[in-house]
């Protein structure tokens, strides 16, 4: 594996696989801080995990969106010299030369590219709200409804440019 | 005597969600300028050559997050808003952000 592709291992299968991955047991934590579910003393030993986790999750958000788009993106992108035949070393260009794959730059990266970053808006929002009320989302079920959907709207935008992310590999990948 | 989190108001918090809603909603209108208008706005964004003008329509979305959330923390810090409001303005922004850099949404506006 070289560097690019090591790169984009780490872009995907690293940040962005920690973000999915880590989503449903955050997402449980925030559930349970029900107060008929939870002792104080429960609340409080709970809560400190999940502001952990979740401030790691959107850290890892982050580093998904920026390693992808000013490490692996140019080399996905870059234009190929005059003349080049085998256009396997640059990958936009591979899938635009087919009209078979160019519905995967087209609408694949295209949208890839520009949804992720919503990604790490809604995540910061939902880590700075647990944060910001820690034990006491327990009373305040309102706070905790807006924090679980904003979380899903990260969660659910994270996997479109995961996915999407998975077939333009397979399509074309970086090497 | 220290604040009960409980009794803290929900500026700060009304300050974070609003934030998110405008960076997507920046991020979206850069998104779709460049779809719509072409070269006139896609040239000034690309603030990096090799990223081209993803660069900018997400350098602005993320500046307007974090300048929107600078200002918002501090008029906002000591009050108490309307929470759903505020949450609701915040999905909108988010709403904005997903619908505009949905590639068949510019095809539509496009009439293509």
């Amino acid at each position: 594996m070289n560097a690019h592709e090591l790169w984009t291992v780490v872009h995907g299968m690293g940040f962005g696989f920690l973000f999915l991955l880590g989503f449903t047991g955050a997402l449980y934590g925030i559930y349970v801080m029900k107060p008929e579910w939870m002792t104080t003393e429960g609340a409080n030993a709970n809560v400190r995990n999940i502001q952990i986790f979740l401030w790691v999750l959107t850290a890892a958000t982050w580093l998904a969106v920026f390693s992808g788009a000013y490490i692996v993106y140019p080399w996905y992108r870059a234009t190929p010299p005059e003349g080049t035949v085998d256009l396997t070393m640059f990958p936009k260009f591979h899938l635009l030369a087919n009209e078979n794959t160019a519905f995967w730059h087209e609408f694949g990266m295209e949208w890839k590219e520009h949804i992720a970053f919503v990604v790490q808006f809604a995540a910061t929002m939902v880590a700075y709200m647990a944060q910001y009320y820690g034990a006491a989302l327990t009373k305040k079920p309102e706070v905790r409804r807006y924090v679980m959907i904003f979380f899903a709207i990260a969660f659910a935008a994270a996997g479109v440019a995961g996915v999407l992310g998975a077939f333009i590999t397979k399509a074309a990948a970086v090497h | 005597m220290t604040k009960q989190t409980s009794e803290r108001p929900n500026g700060p918090v009304a300050a974070a969600m609003l934030a998110g809603g405008i960076g997507a909603a920046v991020l979206g209108v850069a998104t779709l300028l460049v779809e719509i208008v072409g070269d006139a706005v896609k040239k000034p964004l690309t603030w990096n050559k090799a990223v081209g003008a993803l660069s900018g329509k997400s350098g602005l979305g993320i500046i307007a997050f974090l300048v929107s959330w600078a200002v918002l923390y501090f008029i906002l810090k000591d009050k108490e808003t309307k929470f759903e409001q505020m949450a609701a303005i915040a999905l909108a922004g988010l709403g904005i952000g997903l619908l505009f850099t949905f590639p068949p949404f510019w095809h539509l506006l496009a009439g293509g």
